[in-house]
């Protein structure tokens, strides 16, 4: 049967990777092509590069280094930041990216959305929204790019840019991310239950059993950044990925 | 160029045979063409990116990807003149053609998806996955999935434990003839995610994002 894909989350900052806490204090981690050959060699299922400061800056992808990165990758490749438009988006599959990541873009403009997934198919355009949780703990939308939350309800958002062509949804958690404290899986599950398209869950997981209790809570994918670069309590850099035969058994368990 | 340094193409052919075998990618515009050359090069092969029907004369192996819309595909394919160079190529056994995705199902004779007849290279048809089907599956089938061999064959590698490729697909591929499937994939069912008639292949994951499993796959096409 299917396998559900478990996918390292790498965040690009000035063309190094880093990895951020609650969205904060960027961490230099080390140079994207030499990561990204060590999860090719451990055969992750699925990769997925963000740049976290494109869209802030209101800068242009990063072309010439995801061409690099994309040459680097006999799996899938995901691509999010700084994508604004068509012809940029045509850019990045003819570098050899298989899925364009859009959160500012979308949810300024859904028809965005509809526009690309006409032009490209809605299995390569995924959507991805960040979520903090208010004072009253109550889920809201984070506009990373402005770094405020939007009023906004987030799951009529997620319908709405479902129904305009998004072929799959991430959900970050801000207050998990980079924190290793395991899921928002209330969010997963809400999110689950609110679209028809494959939910990519990511934030917070420190575990092969958090990537468990996210399966079992509706995710289709699990996506994870500090897991898959961090280890011990020192945060010590170390890339690692379970082993095939360790996420069979995971899956194994939950069937 | 310098006068020295130049030599006509197709004069002393004979001097490179260890050049590596050259694989045509017909370039529709809807494919993700890149991945497929850089796995063709991983695999020991060389790649030729076949923009014109007329450009297919100087390969032997052929491969034809492909994402999006059936019918959009099968508009490409006739208004870059494939669709008779191939079929005519095919019939006089002078190409190998490998499908890969939607490629594969524009080699059957019509798809749920659209409208416009498929090139009717294999007899089979092109379905939708069932959404009334008994378990309520996900459409489209993606992610990571295993194909089993059903027979001894030249294009699935035997070697591995577990073959696993990457898929992203929302209609499979159903031939008259059962006996062209060469592996099979099971998503709330077994259905045909790889076919071989003479000289055709066609298989409906990624090859060329799968790793070594993918250019294990490829690599046994090159040397077909």
């Amino acid at each position: 049967m299917l396998r559900h894909r478990i996918i390292p989350a790498l965040l690009l900052l000035n063309g190094g990777l880093v990895k951020t806490t609650r969205f904060k204090a960027p961490k230099y981690v080390g140079d994207p092509i030499n990561a990204i050959r060590i999860f090719n060699d451990k055969e992750v299922d699925e990769l997925m590069i963000l740049d976290i400061n494109a869209s802030k800056i209101n800068a242009e992808p990063d072309y010439r280094l995801i061409e690099r990165i994309a040459g680097e990758c006999f799996m899938p490749l995901a691509y999010g930041g700084g994508i604004k438009s068509i012809s940029q988006a045509r850019q990045l599959f003819a570098l050899g990216i298989e899925k364009i990541c859009i959160q500012s873009a979308a949810i300024d403009d859904p028809l965005f959305i509809t526009e690309l997934s006409k032009e490209f198919g809605s299995q390569s355009i995924i959507v991805s929204i960040d979520i903090k949780r208010n004072w009253r703990d109550n889920p809201k939308i984070y506009h990373a790019s402005s770094r405020k939350s939007l009023k906004r309800d987030w799951l009529s958002l997620l319908s709405q840019l479902v129904k305009a062509g998004a072929g799959e949804v991430l959900i970050n958690s801000v207050d998990k991310d980079g924190t290793l404290s395991g899921p928002d899986l209330k969010l997963v599950r809400l999110a689950s239950e609110a679209i028809t398209v494959p939910l990519i869950a990511v934030g917070g997981i420190s575990s092969l059993d958090d990537i468990k209790y996210c399966i079992s809570a509706g995710a289709s994918a699990v996506a994870a950044g500090a897991f898959f670069v961090f280890h011990g309590p020192h945060r010590a850099v170390l890339i690692t990925y379970p082993k095939y035969q360790d996420l069979e058994n995971l899956f194994h368990e939950l069937a | 160029m310098s006068q020295t340094g130049y030599t006509a193409p197709g004069i002393h052919c004979h001097e490179f045979k260890d050049l590596p075998i050259q694989i045509g990618i017909i370039d529709l515009g809807i494919g993700n063409i890149k991945s497929i050359e850089r796995m063709i090069i991983k695999s020991g092969g060389a790649s030729l990116i076949i923009n014109s029907p007329i450009q297919l004369s100087r390969v032997s192996k052929v491969i034809l990807p492909g994402v999006g819309h059936f019918d959009t595909g099968m508009k490409k394919l006739r208004q870059l003149g494939f669709d008779t160079t191939l079929c005519e190529l095919i019939e006089e056994s002078r190409i190998c053609l490998l499908g890969i995705c939607l490629g594969m199902q524009l080699l059957c004779n019509q798809s749920e998806e659209g409208v416009l007849p498929g090139l009717g290279l294999v007899n089979a048809k092109v379905v939708r996955f069932n959404s009334d089907q008994l378990s309520d599956i996900k459409v489209p089938h993606m992610g990571w999935n295993v194909v089993k061999p059903t027979r001894t064959n030249v294009l699935i590698p035997q070697s591995f434990e577990a073959n696993r490729f990457y898929f992203v697909h929302s209609f499979k591929v159903v031939p008259e003839d059962s006996s062209v499937i060469i592996g099979e994939t099971d998503y709330a069912g077994n259905f045909c995610s790889a076919f071989q008639q003479d000289n055709i292949f066609g298989v409906q994951f990624h090859p060329e994002k799968s790793h070594r499993y993918g250019s294990a796959l490829i690599q046994r096409f090159i040397e077909l």
